[in-house]
């Protein structure tokens, strides 16, 4: 355990502070620790600090030490924490918003989930839709993990599961520019307004 | 012609540091009216009273201004000051220059000063329009009513009836003695609640002084402090309680069967009952909801009228109606204590249908030796006794998204009681206990919550539940040790949930008919939060117990006390003096609308019809007419009235608009 | 009753028998499911871990499609169904969002097209009742568990059904004929995507629910989303073959809706499954003693 210099720290966090408080717009001083949502965690076994705590990161403006957690990229946004919070504190959206935070500057805790999502939203961005086979090969190929869940394959194309070329938007154009606009409008929240 | 004294306090440096008070009486010298202006360090100081009292003489005041602090604090001393120096006592005016000045603007003494100097511009304005007001006189009857008879009600009844005067319980269930006669044992000292109840209970009802009036509602209020007329329902008992001997044959052969609410629904009752078995009195009533013979009557069919047949003095009375009865007193305390919250708002905790998942209150049954398992700590679904219990506290407490916002302030005590309990009565068993905090502040508090821990092993979790879900025949509690920083699982056999408080759930209805306030919960609102605990908003009417907010029995008995000692000082005097700031109807140009009638929260205006003389014929017409006794000079009739003819005394139109051209004269 | 008919992508592939049997069942139960056209990915599992905005457009581009039509959406995915009623609800409650998400979609949407969860219909709109007026062969004797996972029930402002103890697909189960087991994990998460990013973690999520039906001693587990489906199913064969645990056979609502109306489990996709799943339709209508019922 490090001796947590308060004052200092919390001045190193300011401006990560500011932007947290902005984005997600959750009052999180609301919070009084009780640990409910901790408990009702479905991933709370395997996360490194329980919600609880990162709450209390958010709530010590500590955002720093929120953005280099695991924990913060294993939710699963089951909503559970939401769900039950007595005192109306959206837990989920802290949750979400550090992720989303922690990609933007850079600490990833987690590569593979990391990885996960950016495969995901290649493949929008590319064809419009999901397609299962291309995740998991994109996914393979980012990760390292060549065979990963390689053995569905064959069962997958027995059970015509999948569609062997997939379907692929007929307004690629359209399609590219929401996203495109969209990222800009994240990008602009991220920046300040 | 106007002669006003005007006297600016220092306050020391309260306000003196900031206002120029020797500027400020330069500065209304000259203004119209006044007649003599100085300072003074503390005006209200012996010496300060003596200057006014001394220039009221030399300088023959007829008005006096002090500009001080908030007339709260003051208004009555300086009241008193000028009446010994033979002024009436209401041509004085205070004008706040401390709270509404010289504290909200430090460091800004100049335009302090200009406003402070406005402030008694306008005193001075209104008290040239001040008229002498004389205060009223009422009668009192000497004789209470206490609304609830539970520990609070009971023990504030004794209080006044053993300072000699007559009080009436009116209690809405068959017997006095409410939750504290459910409750086994109490804690920090794990006295038998029944055994310290019982005699208060006894002694109340052969009290000369005391009447108890059961299974009966409080149904309308009139009247006003010292002269109250309350309307009571007795509801019908169906049993002649001159005839009655208490002999109990008729519980024993009566065939209907209904839930007994006394021991939580845990076991029936016979359909004739009593709820306990000290009850008191000790007669029973029909329960007509649940009695065969009333039930056949609906259907056209008249059958059973067993208990009829057995009772020995013929004390069954099938043809018994409710009976309205108004009853004079010059109090009334409301002592109607608290309600359990109902946990099945919970679905993380089962929306109440698991059956091992019991209130506080079950247990307190289920341990009791005359409850439905003769003590025996079981679980309601398999009568087993369980190895492993879990207690989850701040149920519906501090839980201002599904339940409460506030603290129940008892459950902390009563869980660690009941804890105790179960590792005395159930050696084997492991006690877990869930909780945020530990709330212990009262006397020998911290030490029983200590004790429970180190001496009786119970295991304290810091973390609330997140659900409970039945897995076979046990139930499992899935929680988070904060302190670990851990997921906890444990697999009970019997969960006691710490419900909350909450107000008897009529408790607003009650604040209606007897015209006091209560909280956003329900809770009566008290006078001062500090000042004054127990009294309420309306003259004549007290709080006692948890009716005012959560409260565990040594602080309702203590509560019920200082009721009873607010309530003796009424009734000992033998007329009430009345202020004489109430509402006047000029009638003059009252047009009998009637607006004023219903917004006035005392009911202190009626529509009458006087007669008059107008061009040579006599008329009839309505006017509005207040009750000064009743009225309480909120002035809430004065803003509804149309034609300006409501008038508060004290507080004129005339009055207010004086001090509003005070004021705009120097802004303009 | 007409509906615009999102299926989304996970119905075309691994959820392809949710797919099956949600069309076979409206057709029969009279619900029109009018595909929309060039339909895109909701964004599901990833985009709302990448921007607000994203998260909230990808979803709007359908539900604008469907509101030209002046039809609401009809959504088997508890995923897709979560994420197009999210975009439904801001663009309602703020005129602000609204007009950014219409610049960045570039097509009105309002929010007047609602989005309805398929099961929601089918327990709301139709009725158990109605359900079971045209079922041919009782599910008798079938004991089910009833999985809604996340998405159907959570956060509160979007759940079509209870947040703790939901009733839906227990209603129509009844009304099927089947026996419905009480169980404490009918709302708790499969693990979602992390099976597939973070197996560890993800699998024993997903094996923690496996567990707790197979305690329950019910025969197979119902669900109404594609993700939970993919993780009880197909992840089960991971883990079963690692545990020694037994095969549970998970259905889709649509499928036992589908067996009850009497059509056959070929064209509802039953045969698809990873973990076989026929057999146990087998049980029905016979006694525990294997007579006829």
């Amino acid at each position: 355990m490090v001796l947590l210099t308060l004052n200092e720290k919390q001045k190193r966090n300011e401006e990560l502070n500011k932007e947290f408080l902005r984005r997600s717009g959750v009052n999180v001083s609301k919070c009084y620790q009780c640990g409910k949502c901790s408990a009702g965690c479905p991933v709370g076994d395997h996360m490194d600090i329980p919600t609880n705590k990162v709450m209390r990161l958010a709530q010590m403006g500590l955002i720093e030490d929120a953005l280099k957690s695991h924990a913060i990229w294993l939710c699963a946004s089951c909503t559970t924490c939401t769900t039950r919070c007595p005192k109306g504190v959206d837990v989920a959206k802290v949750m979400e918003t550090l992720r989303i935070m922690a990609k933007e500057h850079g600490y990833i805790a987690e590569k593979n989930v990391d990885k996960f999502h950016s495969v995901w939203m290649g493949i929008i961005g590319n064809i419009g839709r999901m397609y299962e086979p291309a995740l998991i090969v994109g996914r393979n190929f980012s990760t390292g993990k060549l065979f990963q869940d390689t053995s569905y394959g064959v069962p997958y194309i027995t059970k015509q599961k999948l569609k062997l070329i997939p379907y692929k938007s007929k307004n690629m154009a359209e399609i590219k520019s929401l996203i495109a606009k969209a990222e800009a409008m994240d990008r602009e929240e991220r920046g300040n307004k | 012609m106007e002669r006003v004294g005007v006297f600016i306090c220092h306050c020391g440096s309260n306000i003196g540091a900031v206002v120029d008070c020797a500027k400020v009486a330069e500065n209304v010298r000259n203004y119209p009216g006044v007649a003599f202006s100085t300072d003074y360090k503390y005006m209200c100081s012996e010496p300060g009273q003596e200057m006014i009292q001394n220039a009221i003489k030399e300088h023959n005041l007829n008005r006096v201004v002090v500009a001080s602090c908030s007339p709260r604090m003051h208004e009555k001393t300086f009241r008193a000051c000028v009446e010994k120096a033979g002024l009436n006592p209401y041509m004085f005016e205070m004008a706040n220059i401390r709270e509404h000045c010289s504290w909200v603007h430090a460091g800004k003494n100049e335009e302090a000063t200009a406003k402070a100097t406005d402030l008694v511009k306008m005193a001075v304005s209104k008290v040239c329009k001040n008229e002498e007001l004389e205060k009223g006189h009422a009668p009192v009857t000497k004789r209470a009513l206490v609304v609830g008879g539970g520990i609070a009600g009971i023990q504030c009844a004794l209080d006044i009836a053993n300072n000699g005067y007559q009080v009436d319980i009116l209690e809405r269930t068959p017997s006095i003695g409410g939750k504290m006669s459910q409750i086994d044992k109490t804690f920090p000292t794990i006295d038998c609640s029944a055994c310290i109840l019982t005699p208060k209970m006894v002694e109340a009802s052969s009290h000369p002084n005391i009447s108890l009036i059961t299974y009966s509602e409080l149904e309308h209020v009139d009247g006003y402090v010292g002269n109250f007329e309350v309307t009571i329902r007795k509801k019908a008992r169906s049993v002649d309680m001159k005839k009655c001997t208490g002999c109990g044959t008729c519980m024993t052969k009566c065939p209907g069967k209904a839930d007994d609410e006394f021991n939580m629904n845990l076991r029936k009752r016979t359909a004739i009952y009593t709820p306990f078995p000290q009850a008191i009195p000790n007669k029973p009533v029909i329960d007509r909801v649940n009695c065969l013979k009333f039930k056949s009557r609906e259907n056209g069919k008249d059958v059973c009228g067993i208990c009829s047949k057995f009772c020995p003095t013929g004390a069954i009375d099938y043809e018994q109606v409710d009976e309205l009865v108004t009853e004079k007193y010059g109090a009334i305390v409301m002592a109607t204590g608290y309600e359990q919250f109902d946990h099945s708002v919970y679905g993380e905790y089962g929306y109440g249908k698991y059956k091992d998942v019991i209130s506080g209150l079950h247990f307190e049954r289920l341990v009791n030796a005359s409850g439905p398992t003769q003590g025996h700590i079981v679980r309601p679904s398999d009568h087993k006794e369980p190895k492993t219990v879990v207690m989850v506290k701040c149920v519906g407490s501090r839980d201002p998204e599904h339940g409460k916002s506030y603290c129940s302030r008892t459950c902390c005590m009563y869980t660690a009681k009941q804890a105790t309990m179960i590792r005395d009565h159930c050696p084997d068993t492991k006690v877990y206990v869930f909780y945020m905090d530990v709330r212990t502040p009262g006397k020998l508090y911290d030490e029983f919550y200590n004790r429970t821990r180190e001496e009786y092993g119970v295991e304290y979790i810091r973390g609330r539940v997140s659900k409970i879900y039945q897995e076979g025949e046990q139930l499992i509690v899935k929680g988070e040790d904060t302190l670990l920083g851990q997921q906890v699982e444990v697999a009970a056999d019997l969960v006691i949930l710490a419900d909350a408080m909450i107000p008897n759930p009529d408790s607003e209805h009650m604040a209606q008919i007897v015209g006091i306030g209560y909280d956003k919960d329900g809770w009566f609102t008290e006078s001062h939060p500090k000042l004054g605990p127990v009294e309420t908003h309306t003259a004549g009417v007290f709080l006692a117990g948890a009716c005012q907010g959560p409260k565990d029995i040594p602080d309702s008995v203590a509560q019920a006390g200082a009721a009873a000692v607010k309530v003796c000082a009424l009734l000992s005097k033998d007329q009430l003096e009345t202020e004489p700031t109430v509402s006047k109807i000029d009638t003059k140009i009252c047009s009998g609308c009637g607006l004023c009638v219903p917004v006035c929260p005392y009911k202190a205006i009626t529509l009458e019809t006087i007669q008059e003389r107008r061009a040579g014929k006599t008329i009839e017409r309505l006017v509005a007419n207040v009750n000064s006794s009743l009225c309480q000079g909120c002035g809430a009739c004065t803003v509804t009235c149309r034609s300006g003819a409501a008038n508060l005394k004290h507080f004129t139109n005339a009055q207010i608009l004086a001090e509003v051209d005070a004021l705009c004269q120097t802004i303009l | 009753m007409d509906y615009a008919y999102f299926p989304g992508c996970s119905l075309e592939s691994t959820g392809i028998e949710f797919h099956m049997s949600a069309k076979a069942v409206a057709q029969a139960l009279g619900i029109n499911l009018i595909e929309i056209p060039d339909w895109n990915c909701c964004g599901a599992s990833s985009a709302h871990s990448r921007g607000h905005w994203i998260s909230l457009a990808l979803p709007a581009r359908n539900m604008a499609i469907a509101e030209a039509a002046g039809l609401d959406v009809a959504i088997p995915c508890a995923a897709c169904y979560g994420r197009s009623k999210r975009v439904e609800l801001e663009v309602t409650q703020s005129k602000e969002t609204r007009e950014k998400i219409e610049e960045i979609i570039g097509r009105p949407y309002t929010g007047k097209s609602k989005a309805r969860n398929l099961t929601d219909i089918l327990y709301r709109d139709l009725g158990p009742a109605k359900i079971a007026e045209k079922v041919k062969k009782p599910l008798k004797g079938l004991k089910v568990v009833t999985y809604y996972g996340c998405l159907m029930v959570r956060p509160p402002e979007l759940a079509c059904d209870d947040v703790e103890d939901p009733i839906s697909l227990d209603e129509i189960m009844t009304a099927l004929g089947a026996e419905v087991i009480p169980w404490g994990f009918k709302t708790e998460c499969c693990g979602g995507g992390l099976t597939a990013c973070r197996p560890g973690v993800g699998l024993d999520m997903t094996e923690k629910i496996l567990d707790a039906a197979r305690r329950s001693g019910a025969d197979c587990v119902v669900t109404a989303c594609p993700m939970c489906h993919s993780n009880l199913d197909m992840r089960q064969v991971q883990l079963n073959k690692a545990n020694g645990t037994t095969n549970m056979p998970v259905f889709f609502i649509t499928e036992l809706v589908g067996v009850a109306l009497g059509m056959a489990n070929k064209d509802l996709g039953i045969n698809r499954h990873f973990i076989p799943s026929e057999a146990v339709l087998t049980k029905i209508g016979k006694t525990s003693e294997g007579g006829e019922a």
